[in-house]
């Protein structure tokens, strides 16, 4: 599989979008920049639709997240923040020109170079950053079906004018995996900064440069997640191997992610490739960044994905692994923390939430800030297995309802019954029924040592689990002593 | 409830004919007298929006000055001020001055057109900075005036709506692309206006038209709601029959606006104190290319008339060499072109202004249609000029370079001023031309933009005045300064006038 081997001849670079969801405002005008789930075209103003005579007015926490990510990032912070237009015909562009920064022309990004340190494999890999700039966000276009096929476009310009970071990388790449490895570090290095939510949909929009060793480059657009960038450079790879096994030349194109077909279509190519027409927007003045104004943000970082990790490590004493899926993930670290807070065994913790509540997360396909689940939950539940009020068994079944119901472990216990049996005349009455409905196994386990475990069994299924098992043992096997003695 | 405007077809006769016991009526009035009659209690706002109104169907017909007039709105706004005279009430600085807008100034509620076709029934849903300026001080709106389509001319000639006339002679351009603005104050149709100024489209106007017409320092007047041509270079300026007027005006219109991120934050104050009649340390400088090819000698002979007249008063002058000038006009038009190119391309009627029947069609389709359509030849003209000078190959050859030479044009006037106060020279190089005799050679109208360019370049403020007449017909003195001396200008400009008689004709209609 293309996906999970390393192929010396794919080259892979990535652009990456990400909305600064931490602001208040869009980035030229004072919208609200919470638009999701709101009706359609109604976060809106005579500047982010473009209204003839309106001026855009820079928002200056835009510039603090972005000086926040290229620290975060190791890039360099230019002195100067200077604007340019990117002219092109388009119906998501309300002024038909997109408010951006250009590294030519006599224009700088805000950011250059930089990296973000993944672990492929069994080894770190450097992901080189080639430049960080501030743009604003087009407005959304939405189709009926396929792109291809759709009768009609309608707009949403909700979306036109949020503060987008545009984060583009070398193409260095090797894989679809690596690329994704890298999309949820890079996810995390941002939600720790906490300048972008990238589990807020559409919040983190990736396009993706791919050619092997004697093709074109050809861009791919509009992949919306992880999962799908993993599954579009996968097909796109295979598709192209396809081709120059058959001798075919790969032209540079730009392909468009269908992710309802899970393939790639040709948008346009080479000779109709835009000429952007940069200039500079001369209706925002230049700002000169100061020294001081960065050191003011340095020292304000907060801990990096990277460093949490190293704590995770040494003062909770947990394994590389854990450690890593804890702080890939900001509010799953966060949730950790919460825990060990108030209940002091963190590898207890850890595997609870590394195995089944991971597991039931991606069941029902929530994210754990959105979920009903508290730390105070999760540790209330592994207490009653400590005190021995409810199995490890039950608890498995205890988890989800936390999840879903955010209810406490007690009264899911209490409403469904679970309570652990360990009344000894209550299990022998369970034994007793046993006993009686399998008088062939009675009569193997009076020979047989191994067919008491399967009585036993017989008794927790019928208790639905929640007999103490050790108890159950103990009786099961005095009731048949007491059948031999007859 | 605001009543929409009705576009002109022919006036109303139901207004009542106008008398009252003043030697001018209302519509002659300066804003000053204006002001200190309504304040008084003399005058009425309303009779002030009657005479007016009276004025412009008296005069209008010949003029084509107006795109859309307001008149509801204006004697609603009158109302309220006379009401707040009757009770006493606070009022602003300019109450009852009937005030004329370029239609390329956003009006909430009120058609703005650009006098294009493209902004066909576009009707904006908020006021430009100035617009609100205006209303908070009592002004009253008493119209949207013609002008070139997106104040790209200098006849307003372009207009959709066709051309708006001089005042002084109908068979000539009144100048542009303000035109209508300027043809509106000079002909008593409103008191003051404004007009907007890429490169000379305030001073242009005031010129062929006899008025006075200020370009303001890049940035002292908000930008909000001006429907961008040239966006480095636009700035709103005001016209006015006088000097006086100009001041006060200008006192409204320069303030901080946080909406527009090139305004100055400089402290507001009160031009008409600089009006004062002394002169004694003034230096001016007369760049010989002011006075070389292509400007026309009886245009020259007139403004030397006045330097002497000026020097007599006890300025001293100085010829002076702007060696870059020669560039201004390729370097201008490479800028505002490119800029337009893209300040336009919003205009694709999808979400405003005029749109073909687009069911079924794909949008690169309608939206070439559409401007196809919408947009006059002068427009696509200069669209695809400056789309060609921003184009990959061209970008550094064209659009950098004029950037580089107008650092150099910057140098040579900051230069200038290190040794000179002003500097003077003719608005225009010719006076007002025939309607029709140069739109069909653009070059040739370009040409006349030649000596208001340069301070659009380099960010400065420069005024016109009224300065004689060559066979009947206006010529106009341009005044230039430093960046934020309007002071100065306002000063050199009022000297001029207080000892001429020219602001005392006005055309015969």
């Amino acid at each position: 599989m293309a996906n999970n081997t390393l192929n010396k001849n794919v080259k892979i670079g990535l652009e990456i979008h990400c909305q600064l969801t931490n602001l208040n405002t869009k980035l030229f005008c004072s919208c609200s920049a919470d638009y999701r789930g709101k009706p359609s075209n109604t976060h809106l103003c005579p500047v982010c639709l473009g209204i003839p005579g309106s001026l855009p007015v820079g928002n200056k926490d835009a510039v603090k997240d972005a000086i926040l990510v290229a620290l975060a990032l190791e890039s360099k912070i230019m002195n100067r923040l200077v604007f340019f237009r990117k002219n092109y015909f388009y119906p998501d562009m309300p002024k038909n020109f997109q408010i951006s920064q250009y590294d030519k022309a006599g224009g700088v990004p805000i950011a250059i170079g930089g990296h973000v340190t993944i672990q492929a494999g069994n080894r770190k890999k450097k992901v080189e950053i080639t430049r960080i700039q501030i743009e604003e966000d087009p407005a959304k276009l939405l189709h009926q079906g396929s792109i291809d096929i759709s009768p009609y476009t309608l707009v949403d310009y909700n979306r036109a004018g949020i503060a987008l970071l545009e984060i583009v990388t070398e193409p260095c790449l090797k894989s679809p995996k690596e690329a994704r490895i890298f999309l949820q570090k890079l996810r995390a290095i941002l939600e720790h900064l906490g300048v972008s939510d990238g589990k807020l949909e559409g919040a983190m929009r990736c396009d993706a440069n791919i050619s092997h060793i004697g093709g074109d480059r050809v861009e791919i657009k509009n992949i919306s997640s992880f999962k799908e960038v993993e599954r579009a450079l996968t097909f796109e790879i295979v598709r192209q191997k396809s081709l120059l096994s058959r001798g075919i030349k790969i032209k540079m194109e730009t392909r468009h992610w269908d992710d309802v077909r899970k393939l790639t279509i040709s948008l346009r190519t080479k000779e109709k490739e835009q000429d952007y027409r940069y200039f500079p927007e001369l209706d925002i003045v230049p700002i000169t960044i100061l020294k001081e104004e960065i050191e003011k943000l340095r020292r304000k970082m907060p801990e990096l994905p990277d460093a949490r990790w190293t704590r995770f490590m040494e003062k909770y004493k947990l394994p590389t692994y854990d450690a890593g899926v804890l702080t890939n993930n900001k509010a799953l670290g966060d949730f950790f923390e919460e825990c060990v807070k108030i209940y002091p065994y963190p590898k207890k913790v850890s595997n609870w939430i590394m195995t089944d509540l991971q597991r039931w997360l991606h069941e029902k396909n929530v994210e754990i800030s959105k979920s009903k689940i508290t730390p105070q939950a999760l540790v209330s539940m592994i207490r009653l297995i400590d005190k021995g009020i409810i199995s490890g068994k039950i608890a498995k079944r205890v988890l989800p309802e936390l999840i879903i119901t955010g209810k406490s472990p007690e009264e899911i216990v209490e409403e469904q019954q679970l309570l652990r049996i360990s009344s000894r005349r209550e299990i022998e009455k369970l034994a007793d029924k046993v006993l009686e409905n399998n008088p062939q196994a009675v009569k193997d386990a009076l020979v047989d040592e191994k067919a008491v475990h399967y009585l036993v069994g017989q008794l927790m299924k019928l208790s639905k689990g929640k007999a103490d098992p050790q108890l159950s043992n103990e009786i099961m096997k005095e009731k048949l002593k007491s059948f031999l003695n007859k | 409830m605001q009543t929409l405007p009705k576009r002109i077809k022919g006036f109303s006769n139901r207004l009542k004919s106008f008398e009252v016991n003043h030697m001018k009526k209302p519509h002659s009035l300066s804003a000053k007298e204006i002001i200190e009659k309504v304040r008084g209690g003399e005058l009425k706002a309303e009779d002030c929006v009657l005479s007016i109104f009276n004025r412009i169907e008296e005069v209008e017909g010949r003029i084509h000055a107006y795109v859309t007039l307001t008149k509801e709105l204006a004697l609603q706004k009158a109302r309220k001020i006379d009401a707040k005279v009757k009770n006493g009430e606070v009022l602003g600085r300019l109450p009852g001055v009937c005030i004329a807008l370029k239609d390329n100034l956003c009006t909430e509620g009120i058609l703005t057109s650009c006098s294009s076709r493209i902004l066909d029934g576009f009707i904006p849903p908020y006021n430009a900075t100035v617009v609100n300026l205006l209303l908070k001080e009592d002004a009253i709106i008493i119209g949207k005036t013609n002008m070139d389509e997106f104040a790209m001319g200098s006849s307003t000639e372009t207009s959709y709506f066709g051309a708006t006339k001089n005042p002084w002679d109908s068979s000539r351009v009144p100048g542009g692309s303000s035109g209508g603005s300027a043809a509106a104050v000079s002909a008593e149709e409103a008191v003051l206006a404004l007009g907007s100024d890429t490169g000379g489209s305030v001073r242009c106007p005031a010129s062929f038209c006899s008025i006075v017409g200020l370009k303001p320092t890049y940035g002292l007047v908000s930008r909000y709601g001006l429907i961008a041509y040239a966006n480095s270079l636009d700035q709103i300026g005001p016209l006015s029959r006088n000097v006086y007027d100009c001041a006060l005006l200008l006192n409204v219109l320069a303030s901080y606006d946080p909406k527009d991120n090139t305004s100055i934050r400089v402290p507001s104050q009160d031009y008409t104190q600089f009006l004062v009649d002394d002169i004694s340390d003034l230096k001016i400088g007369i760049p010989k290319e002011f006075f070389g090819e292509g400007i026309d000698e009886r245009v020259s002979k007139i403004i030397w008339e006045s330097i002497y007249t000026l020097e007599k008063l006890g300025a001293t002058y100085e010829e002076l060499s702007l060696p870059t000038l020669r560039y201004t006009l390729a370097t201008y038009y490479l800028i505002a072109m490119s800029e337009a190119s893209s300040n336009l391309a919003r205009y694709d009627g999808i979400r405003y202004g005029y749109s073909i029947d687009y069911d079924s069609k794909n949008w690169n389709e309608v939206y070439s249609k559409n401007r196809r359509i919408g947009f006059g030849s002068e427009v696509k003209r200069r669209i695809i000029l400056g789309t060609y000078a921003l184009s990959t190959g061209y970008y550094e050859e064209y659009y950098l370079k004029a950037l580089k030479v107008r650092t150099l044009i910057r140098d040579d006037f900051n230069k200038a001023f290190k040794k000179f106060d002003v500097l003077v020279g003719p608005t225009m190089p010719i006076p007002p031309f025939k309607i029709g005799e140069k739109i069909t050679d653009p070059l040739s109208l370009y040409l006349t933009d030649l000596l208001t360019v340069p301070v659009n370049l380099i960010g400065s403020p420069a005024i016109s005045v009224p300065c004689g007449f060559v066979d009947d017909m206006p010529i106009g003195m341009q005044i230039i300064s430093p960046a934020l001396r309007e002071d100065l200008l306002l000063k050199v400009a009022h000297i001029h006038e207080q000892n001429n008689k020219f602001k005392d004709y006005a055309p015969k209609l």
